[in-house]
Order: C-alpha cells, then structure tokens, then sequence
C-alpha cells in the first residue's frame, strides 16, 4: 500500500508542477513571434527586437502592453489569447538578448505645449513618422524588395502605441534615439528639454484626435461573394471567362475543386475553379503584404446543384482584417469589387 | 473635450480588439532555405494524411511577367473525399477549398502563412463544422510545428 501512495503523492506533486511551471519563453516566442521578429530578435516583418538601442528605450510594461494590443492596422497584432504568465516569459526571453539593465519609466504624464510640439514634430519627425504621426509604409517584408529604412517607422498615431509608451519612455526614446535605425538622438540635435516635453505633448494629444487611416481595418461580415446564374453550367464557365479578360485578368488555369484528390477521371465537373489573374495588381499585392498570396490567385468557382447554377469566391474584404495590414484594405475593396463586377457580368 | 477623448479612444480600442487579434492568421519562420522548407512542408502535410493537390509557382508566373521576386509559392492540399463530402454538404464552404498555405523566401529563412481554421468556425457556425475546423487547426499546428522545428 505503501508504495501506491508514493506513487500517487508523486503524481500529485508532477501534476502540480507542470500546472503552475513558468511558461517556456523561448518557445513561446518561437511560436508566436519568431516568424516576423526573426529567430534572434534580428527583426524581418517586425522590428528588431534584439538591437540594444531599442531594448535600453523600451520598459517591460512598453513590451507587455504591446504584445497585448498589438499595433491596429500595422501588422502587429494582439495576443489576446496569451495568459498573463505566457506574456511575462515572452518579455523575459526577450531581455535575455540584453547586457543592460531593463529601464523603468514613470508613468506620471509630462507637461508641455501641444502646438509648440506640433510645429516641431513637423520639422524633425514626421519626414519618417508621417504627417500626423501615421507611421512609414510597408509591412517591413523584404521579399528581397529595396526597402526605404532597415526598419519602417512606427506609427504614433495609432492606439496600441499611444496605450503602450508612458511619456517618459517616449521622452528618453527622443533623448537618446535609436543606434542602428534612422531614429537620432534629439537631445544632441540642439532641442531643448521644453521642446521634448512639447513632442511629447503633441504624441499624447493624438489620442484625442480620430485614429489614423493606417489603423483602420475593412469591417464586413459577409464571408464569401456569390450570384446564382440563369444560365447554364458551360454557359456561366464561358461567361466568367469572358468577364474575367474584361476586367483585365488572364486566366491561369481551370481545374474541378477535387483535382489532384482523385483519379481525373472521378473528378467533378459540377465544381469548376476559374483561377484568374492581374499580374500588376499581384506584384503590387505581394509588396505590399506576401502574406495575401494564401488566397491568391483570384479564384471564382462555378457550381451547379440540382439544376442550378452559383458562381462563389472568398470575400477579401473580410479576410483582408486578419493580415491587420491597412495598406491592404483599398486593394482588397477593390478586388471585392472586381470579383462582384465579373460574376454580375457573367450573369447578363 | 475629455468626454471626446475618452470616446475616440475607446473606439480605436473597440476597433482594435475586434479587428486584429493574433488567432486568425497562423504564420511562422523556419530556418531552413526555401527548397528544403518546401520540402519539409510537403511531407508533413503528407505526415498528417493530407495530398498536396497543386503547387502554384506565383513567383514563375510573376518572373515570365516581368516583375522582380523571391521564391513564392502556394501549396493547395486536402484529404480525398473529405473536400467533396465538405462540398456536397456546405457548399458555402466552397471557395475555401481545397486548404492553402503561401510560402516565400525571405533572405535565408522561409516565411509560412495560411488562415486559421478558427476563422472559418466564425464563418461558418454549423455544429457538424465544428469538429472538422477543430482538427484541422490541430492537424495545421503539428505541420508548422514540423517546419519551424526541423533545421
């Protein structure tokens, strides 16, 4: 007997453990961020994390609360799905690149001249930060594509940001700027520490203002796209191909949805896939965000059943809120659009 | 004023957490070139009783076009006879089908992405869908756990 309760107590106590073991950070990062940080912080679609000039300038809460909240319409998105542990370990891996002792920032608001800071965040920021604070463009997916900066500049304008940095952090990120990427060290560009606080003013006082164009995203509920046809299966094929080289696409190729699943012979020709292409509007689309091509290429799938005829594609308005990409959201209006302009033509 | 400031952003906040949580979008980075990625990818989703029903060489057809790229590709698969029951029973389902996911170079690494099937269990809320979404979202992870694993 006495052995069984050996072996249940230690049961017991492994189960415990791994119930309340610290989240591995390592893997968790691997997991979760890796794939846009790159492997070693060295950053790719996301900013390098590892850069010693970004770790001094940023407190855990920054990281924390970035991870989190993500950056709305600028790639990066939220992990809510994260336990607060699993956050905690990720921000611990990622101090585990760095020599330096972790900074910490008050949170206390700094006072200073909002209109002053406007003029002088037009005279020194917005070159790189934009206009209104909406950040650089691109994604930061090389793609092998020349790229304007070692990393795009973020946006100020956007809530996840604004929730994220207290002023102070935004303040010594101005004192001391960013070694390794286009952010300079203002404090030794002859800017005042009034004028600092008047920056920083003028960053805080975007939260009161409507959030950027690029933290917008598409909102629609509606998953796929689909017209019946009053014609018949061989007619609405023909149609779709006519309208698709209306609209300047090639087609790229036909095929029935369960080709290659089955022998060709057993393949269906009720569900015929029209795949279409516009070249430009591709190459255009994969600077952009190479992540889109998961529903490329542009595809529309004509299926009859019981006698009737349905033309169906995906939505990418829909789809286009979950590469939380801004730059995407008019092409992907767009090809939505095109995508109801070919199937309404088809239908005449 | 501080009534309007509290409002814009809430709403950003609003929009933010409604718009772009990390679960829709599964990505992730292996370290092997893009060959050996490719060839990884393809036997695991082989490993996980998958076919790899056409691989669409995007980057072949933006080259002969003109236009500059690295290495992109998109590998279309599913099971034979799931796709068609699928099919026959959701035909919404349609344009999701067969399953996709884009693969490109990036410098010496190789980027992965593809829709997590959750997604599609908000589109398409059917209880019979539920366990077919939620298989393969596991199916999917044991695949990119494979790529992103393997040196």
């Amino acid at each position: 007997m006495k052995p069984f309760r050996l072996l249940a107590l230690g049961l017991l106590l492994s189960g415990a453990a791994s119930a309340w073991a610290t989240p591995d950070g390592a893997k968790l990062y691997a997991q979760n961020c890796a794939a846009c940080h790159g492997e070693n912080g060295s950053g790719g679609i996301g900013i390098p994390l590892s850069l010693p000039s970004f770790q001094s300038t940023v407190d855990d809460a920054y990281l924390k609360r970035s991870i989190r909240l993500g950056r709305p319409g600028r790639v990066m998105p939220a992990f809510t799905q994260l336990q607060d542990a699993e956050v905690d370990a990720i921000v611990q891996h990622l101090r585990s690149w760095y020599r330096g002792k972790a900074p910490r920032f008050d949170t206390k608001p700094l006072r200073g001249n909002a209109q002053h800071g406007k003029t002088l965040f037009q005279q020194h920021c917005a070159a790189c930060h934009g206009q209104h604070g909406e950040g650089g463009h691109g994604t930061g997916v090389t793609l092998s594509r020349p790229r304007d900066f070692p990393i795009i500049p973020p946006a100020l304008h956007n809530p996840g940001f604004l929730a994220s940095a207290s002023d102070a952090m935004i303040k010594h990120t101005l004192v001391t700027g960013r070694a390794g990427t286009p952010m300079v060290a203002f404090g030794k560009k002859g800017l005042k520490d009034r004028d600092l606080n008047d920056i920083v003013a003028f960053v805080r006082s975007l939260e009161r203002q409507a959030p950027a164009s690029t933290a917008s995203v598409l909102t629609t509920d509606a998953a796929i796209i689909s017209m019946d046809s009053p014609y018949d299966l061989a007619t609405t094929i023909e149609n779709v191909r006519k309208a698709v080289a209306s609209n300047n696409f090639v087609l790229i190729r036909e095929q029935a949805l369960n080709s290659g699943l089955v022998a060709e012979d057993k393949e269906d020709p009720k569900q015929h896939i029209i795949y279409f292409c516009n070249f430009g509007m591709l190459n255009q689309a994969l600077a952009t965000d190479p992540r889109v091509g998961l529903f490329l290429p542009c595809r529309i799938t004509v299926v009859e059943r019981a006698g009737k005829v349905r033309m169906l594609a995906v939505n990418p308005k829909r789809l286009s809120r979950i590469f939380n990409n801004s730059e995407l959201n008019e092409m992907c209006d767009q090809i939505t659009k095109m995508y109801t302009a070919i199937m309404e033509e088809a239908t005449l | 004023m501080k009534r309007l400031r509290v409002f814009w952003f809430a709403l950003a906040l609003s929009l933010f957490w409604g718009s772009a949580q990390a679960d829709e979008l599964m990505i992730v980075r292996s370290a092997q070139n893009f060959e050996e990625a490719m060839s990884t990818l393809q036997a695991a989703i082989a490993a996980q009783g998958y076919k790899v029903t056409k691989v669409q060489r995007v980057d072949v057809g933006l080259e002969a076009k003109g236009y500059k790229t690295d290495r992109y590709r998109v590998v279309f698969y599913g099971k034979p006879g799931e796709v068609e029951a699928l099919a026959a029973q959701h035909p919404d389902l349609v344009p999701y089908l067969p399953l996709s996911i884009a693969i490109f170079a990036e410098e010496g690494n190789t980027i992965l992405a593809t829709a997590r099937p959750g997604l599609l269990k908000q589109f398409y809320p059917a209880p019979a869908l539920k366990p077919v979404f939620e298989r393969w979202e596991k199916d999917l992870g044991a695949i990119f756990d494979t790529v992103r694993e393997t040196k």
